[in-house]
This record gives structure tokens, sequence and C-alpha cells, in this order.
């Protein structure tokens, strides 16, 4: 007997279930407004991010009226920083979660699907990578490149994030191989990667892209503890993870260099994973609704 | 006879049996154990079946959707198992098939339109503006209105989805369909008009038809010929009104008397099979139905020889070597441990019984 494929609803019913969500739309408002503060960075930032305003007179300055999330060790604006850091950290972890989710739903959707010895291979190879820890291999790796660039730093993230993605996809487009649509669309002498494309992709992407949700969380963890080991974005770039290292040797008295960057990590993070949670729930085949309780055939006229 | 339009000969599909991290192969499943028929243009050879008999199976190995352990497979003239995969899907074009499960033969992420335009536009039958009218025709042709190809498969019901997926089978203008359980999973009032509505098409387009099903009932109804398979071999195969009247093999006079009878009045006297149906794995010696048999000359002969499937009367094929006529002669029964000599046996309330 072929699996039951559990029927997913079409797009505009995973929309509607969305919105009815209140979780969903509370995520979403949050992360767009954040990334609008992001974006809008060059307007709202009372002063440049990057410039030490006045290394005698305003070193570390407790929060005031005129610097509202106080100053670092380098009398710059915290503030302004936080909302220039933004951009580093949405980017990196954005871009990689998205390199990540196509690369490892690629690879997956293969393994599974072509099995044999090409899954063999890619899967032990995944098993080898789940063996290092992640954190680690990133601190050898750029330990050993010496400084590296936004964008490396994004590739790096994104070339150690593919592997869950990966076991994730392949998992389901077992099941989905021998889905009858899918022996469907062989007999009727679809090639391969069509079938692949067509009939195999779009009804595995569902869990990866609750995954990514959740893994859009993890990132910035990620990006936030490598600057925090100051092996992450370049310095004087401002990311969330580096403004809490530029404070990190003196937490008790410069609180706010930790609270407020934190703060935004944990909202962000938050965010990523109650937007992946309503994800889930939409995505859920038991969500969807009865079909027309009609057999009667409309006889051609 | 003219060529037949399908013909399958000796037929076999072995599923390995792993055991252990090496993956070692211990043994093997015998889903398709030596099949051999052929289907006629506009013929409908009905494989009826239990579950795990190896029907499906036998379905699918025919369109190379499993691979065929070994045997030979030739459709009007071609060795479709010696096709390379550019020609094979050349081939597809003639060899359909339609699923059991209406749920999930159907891509949920796929308009119907889209679902049946697939196959024109794979083998170039048309394009534009012109496949699109052509997914119209078909879906009109099956009962559906045309209006409903931009819809999804969750919007039908199980007897629409079905249609789709004749529609589909259809688009690519298949002289040979592959019905696997068409109707099983339907309402009774719905598969009447599905399996009303595959006659129909069959008419109009001379369509040959290998119809697998469990259902007796509704093999009767459409069948031109019947061919009972038990544990991955065909055990008899005759033209309907044979299989249902004078059945031969003693596992279709027990599947027979399990047809519940259409009167109330009309009783007939079920024959009650012992024990389950054996593992594929490790089938027994001799005829395979044999521990289960009720035919009352059954000895140790039955055990040591494999009958051969051979012709009883005109048209009508049974694997039995304890129903007369028989090419295994009584001496070679009897080598063979046999005690009791062959007799022609058919129930008395089979017989008697009409369908």
């Amino acid at each position: 007997m072929p699996p039951v494929v559990p029927p997913l609803p079409d797009v505009a019913g995973i929309r509607s279930r969305l919105r009815r969500d209140r979780r969903a739309t509370f995520a979403l408002g949050v992360l767009l407004t954040i990334a609008t503060c992001a974006l809008l960075a060059p307007i709202l930032s009372p002063f440049d991010p990057n410039a030490q305003l006045d290394i005698s007179r305003l070193q570390s300055q407790a929060p005031s009226w005129s610097h509202p999330l106080g100053t670092d060790p380098f009398s710059r604006d915290v503030l302004s920083r936080l909302l220039y850091g933004a951009r580093i950290s949405l980017l990196i972890s954005f871009t990689a979660v998205a390199l990540a989710m196509s690369f490892g739903t690629l690879i997956g959707a293969v393994a599974g699907y072509l099995g044999g010895a090409i899954d063999a291979v890619l899967m032990r190879l995944v098993d080898a990578a789940f063996s290092i820890p992640t954190l680690l291999l990133l601190i050898v790796v750029i330990a050993l490149w010496g400084e590296v660039s936004t964008s490396a730093l994004t590739l790096l993230i994104a070339s150690v994030g593919w592997f869950t993605v990966s076991r994730l996809v392949r998992a389901e487009t077992l099941a989905m191989r021998d889905a009858d649509f899918v022996v469907a669309a062989r007999a009727l002498g679809v090639p391969a990667w069509r079938v692949l494309g067509q009939h195999v992709l779009p009804n595995v992407v569902g869990p990866a892209i609750i995954a990514a949700a959740l893994a859009v969380g993890n990132v910035i963890l990620l990006e936030a503890g490598l600057s925090y080991l100051g092996i992450g974005v370049r310095p004087p770039t401002a990311s969330w993870g580096s403004i809490i290292q530029d404070g990190s040797e003196r937490v008790s008295d410069l609180w706010w260099l930790t609270l407020f960057p934190g703060l935004a990590i944990l909202v962000t993070v938050f965010a990523c994973n109650a937007l992946g949670d309503a994800l889930r729930d939409a995505l859920d085949p038991r969500q969807l609704q009865a079909a027309p309780d009609d057999d009667t055939p409309i006889k051609a006229t | 006879m003219t060529t037949p339009l399908l013909a399958v000969r000796d037929l076999r599909r072995y599923f390995p049996i792993k055991r252990g991290v090496f993956g070692r192969v211990t043994g093997h499943v015998r889903a398709v154990d030596g099949v051999s028929f052929h289907v006629g243009a506009a013929e409908t050879l009905a494989l009826v079946g239990e579950s795990g008999c190896g029907k499906s199976t036998t379905g699918r190995a025919i369109l190379r959707l499993i691979e065929p352990t070994s045997g030979s497979v030739t459709f009007d003239g071609e060795d479709v198992l010696a096709l390379d995969g550019a020609r094979m899907r050349k081939l597809r074009r003639r060899m359909q098939i339609v699923f059991q499960d209406p749920f999930s033969s159907l891509n949920p992420r796929m308009s119907i339109g889209s679902i049946v335009r697939e196959g024109l536009i794979i083998h170039h039958i048309a394009e534009g503006a012109a496949a699109d009218a052509r997914v119209r025709q078909l879906l009109e042709e099956v009962g559906l209105r045309s209006e409903y190809a931009s819809r999804y498969p969750h919007e039908f019901s199980g007897g629409q989805r079905q249609r789709v997926g004749i529609a589909r089978a259809l688009s690519v203008e298949p002289s040979f369909i592959v019905c696997d359980e068409p109707v099983s999973a339907l309402d009774v009032s719905v598969q009447a008009q599905v399996v009303n509505l595959l006659q129909d098409l069959q008419r109009d387009r001379g369509l040959s038809y290998l119809f697998i099903a469990h259902d007796l009932s509704v093999v009767e109804h459409i069948a031109d010929r019947v061919a009972v398979m038990y544990l991955g071999h065909i055990v008899e195969m005759a033209p309907v009104q044979r299989v249902f009247s004078v059945p031969l093999m003693p596992y279709t006079q027990a599947l027979l008397s399990a047809v519940p009878a259409p009167e109330p009045g009309l009783k007939h006297s079920r024959i009650l099979l012992a024990g389950d149906v054996p593992s594929p794995a490790n089938p027994p010696s001799g005829c395979v139905f044999h521990p289960r048999c009720q035919h009352p000359a059954r000895d140790a002969a039955c055990a040591g020889i494999v009958p051969p499937l051979e012709e009883k009367a005109p048209g009508h094929f049974a694997a039995c070597i304890k129903q007369t006529p028989t090419t295994v002669s009584w001496e070679q029964q009897k080598s063979a441990g046999g005690t009791k000599p062959p007799e022609l046996f058919v129930p008395p309330s089979l017989a008697a019984a009409t369908y």
C-alpha cells in the first residue's frame, strides 16, 4: 500500500490561516519593525555609529537624554551602533539562512530521490559534519583564515547550517518518492529532474521553511557569539554581538552595552521562533478544509 | 488469434530481504513469481487476488515503475524491458496507469488543469492555448466541468479526483491502461459511475485495460477475461463467464463463494479456507495453494509437483494437477507420493448458483 500523502493546502489557505493567527501577526509585525529600523538607520541614528565622539568626556556614559542608550568605552553612541548593528546582524542571519536552506533542500531532495550510493555518500558526509561542534569549527576556520569580511562570515555560517535541513528534506523526500502522484509523473514519462522540481520539491519545502524561520534566531545568536568572542564582524563595524563584546569586560558597571543589544537579540529570536511555530501550524494538513461533499458527475454537453 | 497488444512472459519480481548493518541479503520476497499472460486490443483482462498476492506489483512491473527481476514484456512488438530511458519515456505515451487512492495520486500543489496538462507538454502533443483547450476537452470527457481546471485537488471528492486521474492517463492518448484498483477506495455508488466511465472510454477509444481488483462483482461487470493470482502466481485464467460459472482452481472457488449472494433467498455454502496466506518469502512447495486447498483429491503429490498453468477447456487455464484433464499423468503423481487420482471437482453450490 502506498503511503498516504498529507495533502498540503494551497498558498492562499496558508496565508489566510497565518493572518488569523495572532502569534504570526505579532511576530511579523515585530520583525518588520526591526527590519524597518535597520533600513532607516541612517535617518534614525543621532550619530555616526563608528565616530568616537569625544574620547575624553563621553567615554562609557550611562543612558542620558543626548545618548538614550549611553556610549561605549570608545565614546561611540550605542543607539546608533544598535541601529546600524541590526543591518549587519539581520543581513548576515537572513542571507546565511537563505543560502543554507536552498543548499540543504537541494542536497536533501537529491539524496532522498536518487537514493542508493549518492544518498549514502551525502548522508555519511552530513553525519560526519554533525559530529563537529559548529562554533568550534567556525573558530578554527576563522583563526586559520585571519580576519574575515562580512560576506565571508555569512558564507561560513551558511556552510555549517545546511546539514539539518538536508536531513529534514531527505526524510520528507523519501516519504514522497513513492507517493502515487510521483509514480504517476514517472509513468507519464516526466524526466527525473522535472519530477524532482515539479512534484517532489514543492511538497517538501514546507518543513524547510519552518526550519528556516527557527534557524534565523540561531544564526543571530551564532553571529553574536562569534562577535562576542572577537572573531565575528571586523571592528569598528557594529553588530549586536560586537556591541556586547565592547562592554564584555565591564558588564556590571557598563550594563547598557549588554542589556540593549541583548534585548534586541532576544526580541528578534523570539519573533522568528513564534513565526516558525505559526508557519508549522498553518502548514499542518489537519487544518485543511474539507473537500466539497459532491460526487455527482457533471456530464459533458 | 492475432498478436496481442501486450504479452507478458514469466515475469518475476523478487524483493531482497536485508539483515544487519551491512544489508546482507538473507532471502527474497517473491512478490511476482513467474507470471505470463497477454492482453488483446480493446480487451479487458482482470487481475484478481487478495492483497499482497502481487497483482499491483505485476501492473507496475509491466510499466517498469518497478523494475522486474526477470521475464519479458512485449508491447505492440516492442521489448519493453530492453528499452533505454529515452525510448521508454516515449513508449509511456502508449501505456498508462490509474491509481487506487484518489487522495495520494494527485499532486496537492498543482491545479488539476496543470496535472492534466503535464503529459501534453512532456510529449509535445499540444502547447500553449491548444494545450489548454485539450485539457478542457479531456476534463469534460471524464465528466468534470472544464471550469474546474484552475482548482486544486483538495477541493474535489474521491470520485472526482479519480476522474482527474483518468483524464491525466488519457492525456497522452494511450492504447493500454493499467487500472490499479481504480474503484476500491470509492463509495459503492461512485464505483459504478467510474466503472461506466472506464467502459465508455474503452468503447470510444478502443482501449485495453489490465484491471487489477479484489472485488469480484466489479470484475464480472467490466472484464473480458479474468486472471486469478495467489502468492505471486497466476492460478487460473479464463473468460469471465467461465470463471464465474465453472471455476476450476480450488482457490478461485473459495474466492467466489465469498461473494455475497445478490438475492436474499439465494443461499450457497461458503468454502472456508483454513489458515492465512503463507509468506511470499517462504512459499509452500509444489502448488502454493496446497496447504489450504479443499479439493477432495488433495494429497502428497500437490506438495511435490509444481502445477503447470494448463488449458483445461478451450481458453480456460488452471494450475491444478487434481482437476481433470491434466497433463501431469497419474503415474507421475504416484511417483511424487500421490494417493488420490485426479477428478473434476466443482462445489455443487457454486455450479448451481447463477452469476
